[in-house]
């Protein structure tokens, strides 16, 4: 069992919580990332990891209640336990001396984002941020980021606050010279952003979230095409260089469960909603 | 072995057909006490028992037999436990019909003792009556050991060394232990409260399990030593699912093997939305391979309200590597096969589910390394078969994380670890190996031999490492 020791509303539905793992947080590097069983019947949910307390033992995860796992997690408080907490798994991220760093997270994964800019940070790297979400309401540590980073941008789908969409980022890159770039966020987010570094052959690494089930490699569900390639994402990733990625495929792989996780959500909502587990 | 010639042995019940393809109760189920002492009448007591020499963990076959006989159960369920710890678990899937009873010399008119079912019997009936655990014997060994992967041979080492007397740390990267046990086999052939009895009895034994831990991630083999053990087994498995690399694989729809059971048994998507994890299921389910994977697989999909469910393989029934048992059972269940055929690609629809598999015919050529005739395309052959789910059940290699994570462990070209057949011992000191990571997919009772023997090497490296 794996306590739930603070839980933090950072917008509308997106949540950080730390929960007790002091193993996991001794070893955990940024961009790797944990999966969450809730309770006994409960499914393997993959979160990334968000922050590290290594005083206290925890590990931090954002996430954003979009379906019945996460909605459950949302109503879990402090001091309640997650039946299993298994990680870190996946590869960190490079953190090495690249230079100007472009770096776009769409809504919750800002919270991931911030965890890995620290650490680029510290490796003396030039950070620039743009937090994007599909309103103003679904950004997250704007202030952290804008702190962490050399220049801050915020672009949003419905151009609620700062920039309307990512348009901006072609003009950003004419007038800008970048040595790396990282994406994490929504699959459209990945795909609009590798279009638009892939002019300036920038190498663009971004974060796939495919369809995990034990997330070590041994069912095969989270498979990506990566430069005519088939990968594990768990495995392999979960980063990938964004201009090799097959992101079609992906997104149709994303998909699959769609019914089902209606259904699931219905559910829980009309009969779930109140009662624990 | 033709059933028609089995006219002596006692017959097991089992769930009627009509009623099981609906549910994921066991199959099998078991002898009753009046079944089990007939079937044992049977037994000739041989004084030089062949049967003996096909079990690859020694049991002396007809001591346990003759106790069942004699109506002595829980003596007999002792004497299986001397050789083997997880009799309840072999007494179901092992594959009898080539090891202890092929040999029975009832056995080579066709019609041996069942000793897998008697096996099974000893090993329940102990189990309802509540097992003991022995108490702790004293010992003056002192040591620590990691066993890296709950499977059989994570199991059966971990059970030997607690018994030597040291201190016994289980790592499983899964939520829950038992290996292949508890996450490939379905409950109808292996049910997980039984896998859960015998995890129990490790733990019982003082054995501490550790889940959630994926050594290679967490910690390595070599902050395992740092961290103060003295010697490490890895039992890993082979978890890591082979694909056919054929256009089409990664169409919804598509799965390996490991996903569709994982989700079935480990995750029990068979129970939702009672329990979280879905599984998307067609109705008309093909399942490429012949192993008991394959078997597992098909009969899995038919239970889960599949019209119609084909086994495609390449070879020809002869050659079907599953247990026999499985084969009449999934054949019962109304499974269909097709021999000497093997897909070339698999089709899609707009949105990207799978719509149907290109094949093409097989002829069987000369006989390859695994001494099996060798399957060749047919020219010309090629046809499209329509299917809305395909199951990928052709095999299983060693789950890599620890082998790329460890300096100094040797593996070869399929990604197996070398290790001595007799010790377990690899190329790196202290280390040990056994089990499908070592011998690749291959069964229970031999992972579990690998297991003790490497148990036992084990012991003597520690003894000769603390007495120097
Ligand atoms: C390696 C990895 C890291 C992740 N990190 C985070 C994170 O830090 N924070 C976070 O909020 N989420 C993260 N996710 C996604 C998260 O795991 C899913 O949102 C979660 O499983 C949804 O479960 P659910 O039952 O609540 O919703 P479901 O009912 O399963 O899904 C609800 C909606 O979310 C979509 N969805 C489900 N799974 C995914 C997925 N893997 N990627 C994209 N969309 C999905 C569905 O299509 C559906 O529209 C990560 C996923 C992976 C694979
Ligand atoms: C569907 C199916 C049906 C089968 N049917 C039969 C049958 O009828 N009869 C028969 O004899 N055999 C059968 N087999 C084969 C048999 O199950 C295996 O040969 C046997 O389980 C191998 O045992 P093992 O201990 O080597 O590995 P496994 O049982 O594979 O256990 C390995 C364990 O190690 C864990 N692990 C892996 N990597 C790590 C890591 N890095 N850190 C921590 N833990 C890790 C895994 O999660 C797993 O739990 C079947 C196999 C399958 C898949
Ligand atoms: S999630 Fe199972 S292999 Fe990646």
């Amino acid at each position: 069992m794996y306590e739930i020791v603070t839980k933090r509303e950072l917008a509308a539905n997106i949540y950080l919580i730390e929960v007790a793992a002091e193993d996991v947080a001794k070893k955990a590097k940024p961009g790797q990332f944990v999966i969450l069983r809730l309770n006994e019947k409960g499914e393997r949910v993959p979160l990334t990891i968000a922050g590290l307390d290594l005083e206290n033992g925890t590990v931090a995860v954002a996430f954003h209640a979009v379906g019945r796992s996460t909605k459950k997690l949302a109503k879990m408080k402090e001091g309640d336990s997650i039946h299993d907490l298994v990680g870190p798994l996946g590869n960190p991220t490079e953190i090495a001396k690249f230079g100007r760093i472009l770096c776009v997270a769409g809504g919750v994964w800002c919270a991931p984002l911030r965890f890995i800019v620290q650490a680029l940070r510290d490796k003396g790297n030039e950070i620039v941020i743009v937090a994007a979400g599909r309103t103003k309401d679904t950004l997250v540590f704007e202030k952290e980021l804008k702190e962490l980073s050399d220049e801050f941008y915020v672009a949003t789908d419905d151009g609620s606050k700062g920039h309307k969409g990512l348009d901006f980022l072609k003009d950003l890159l004419k007038t800008q010279k970048f040595d790396h770039a990282m994406a994490m966020g929504q699959v459209v987010l990945l795909q609009t952003v590798t279009e638009i570094t892939r002019a300036h052959n920038l190498k663009t690494m971004v974060t796939l979230a495919s369809i995990m089930v034990d997330g070590m490699g041994m069912c095969g569900a989270c498979r990506v095409t990566v430069a005519g390639e088939t990968k594990f994402a768990c495995m392999d990733g979960p980063e990938f260089d964004g201009h090799q990625v097959d992101f079609e495929e992906l997104i149709r792989r994303q998909r699959v469960y769609l019914p089902e996780e209606r259904m699931a959500s219905m559910l829980y909502e009309k009969l779930g909603g109140m009662k624990r587990g | 072995m033709d059933r028609e010639k089995r006219k002596h042995e006692t017959p097991m019940a089992k769930q009627d057909v009509l009623e099981r393809i609906h549910n994921f109760y066991e199959v099998a189920l078991g002898y009753t006490e009046e079944q089990a002492m007939r079937e044992a009448q049977r037994c000739l007591q041989c004084p030089n028992p062949h049967c003996v020499e096909g079990c690859p963990v020694e049991i002396d076959i007809p001591a346990f037999i003759k106790e069942i006989k004699e109506g002595n159960f829980l003596a007999a369920s002792v004497k299986l436990k001397e050789k083997n710890s997880l009799p309840a678990i072999c007494g179901r899937v092992c594959p009898q019909e080539n090891q202890c009873q092929v040999l029975c010399v009832l056995g080579k008119m066709g019609d041996p003792v069942a000793i897998g079912r008697l096996e099974r019997f000893a090993a329940d009936y102990e189990r309802m009556k509540g097992v003991t655990v022995p108490p702790k014997q004293e010992s003056s060994v002192t040591g620590r050991v990691a066993v890296v992967g709950s499977g059989p041979a994570g199991l059966t080492a971990a059970a030997d060394l607690v018994k030597l007397g040291y201190e016994v740390v289980m790592f499983e990267a899964l939520h829950a232990a038992g290996g292949v046990l508890m996450y490939g086999i379905p409950e109808f052939r292996m049910p997980k409260k039984v896998v859960q009895a015998e995890v129990d009895y490790i733990r019982k034994l003082g054995v501490e399990v550790k889940t959630n831990y994926m050594i290679g991630r967490i910690y390595t083999i070599d902050e395992l030593f740092e961290s103060g053990f003295d010697a490490v087994f890895v039992g890993s498995g082979a978890g890591l699912p082979r694909f056919m690399r054929v256009p089409g694989e990664n169409l919804g729809g598509v799965y390996s093997a490991n996903e569709f059971l994982i989700r079935v048994n480990l995750m029990k998507a068979y129970l939702f939305p009672e329990y979280d994890t879905p599984i998307r299921l067609g109705k008309k389910v093909a399942v490429i391979g012949g192993g008991n994977v394959a078997m597992d697989s098909a009969r899995s999909a038919l239970r889960l309200g599949a019209e119609e469910v084909l086994i495609v393989y390449r070879r020809s029934k002869e050659e079907l590597p599953a247990r026999h048992e499985e084969v009449e059972n999934a054949e019962a269940e109304g499974i269909k096969f097709m021999f000497l055929t093997n897909p070339v690609r698999f089709l899609g629809d707009e949105s990207g589910w799978v719509k149907g598999i290109e094949c093409i015919k097989m002829r069987l050529g000369e006989p390859d390394d695994s001494g099996r005739r060798r399957p060749l395309p047919i020219e010309g052959s090629e046809f499209i078969m329509d299917v809305d789910t395909v199951v990928i059940a052709i095999g299983q290699t060693p789950n890599p994380i620890i082998q790329r994570t460890t300096k100094g462990l040797e593996t070869t070209r399929w990604g197996t670890i070398v290790a001595k057949d007799e010790t377990g011992q690899t190329t790196k000191k202290g280390v040990y190996a056994g089990g499908d990571v070592v011998s690749g997919a291959a069964t229970v009772i031999s992972a579990m031999g690998a297991g003790k023997r490497a148990a036992r090497s084990i012991h003597e490296y520690i003894m000769s490492k603390k007495g120097a």
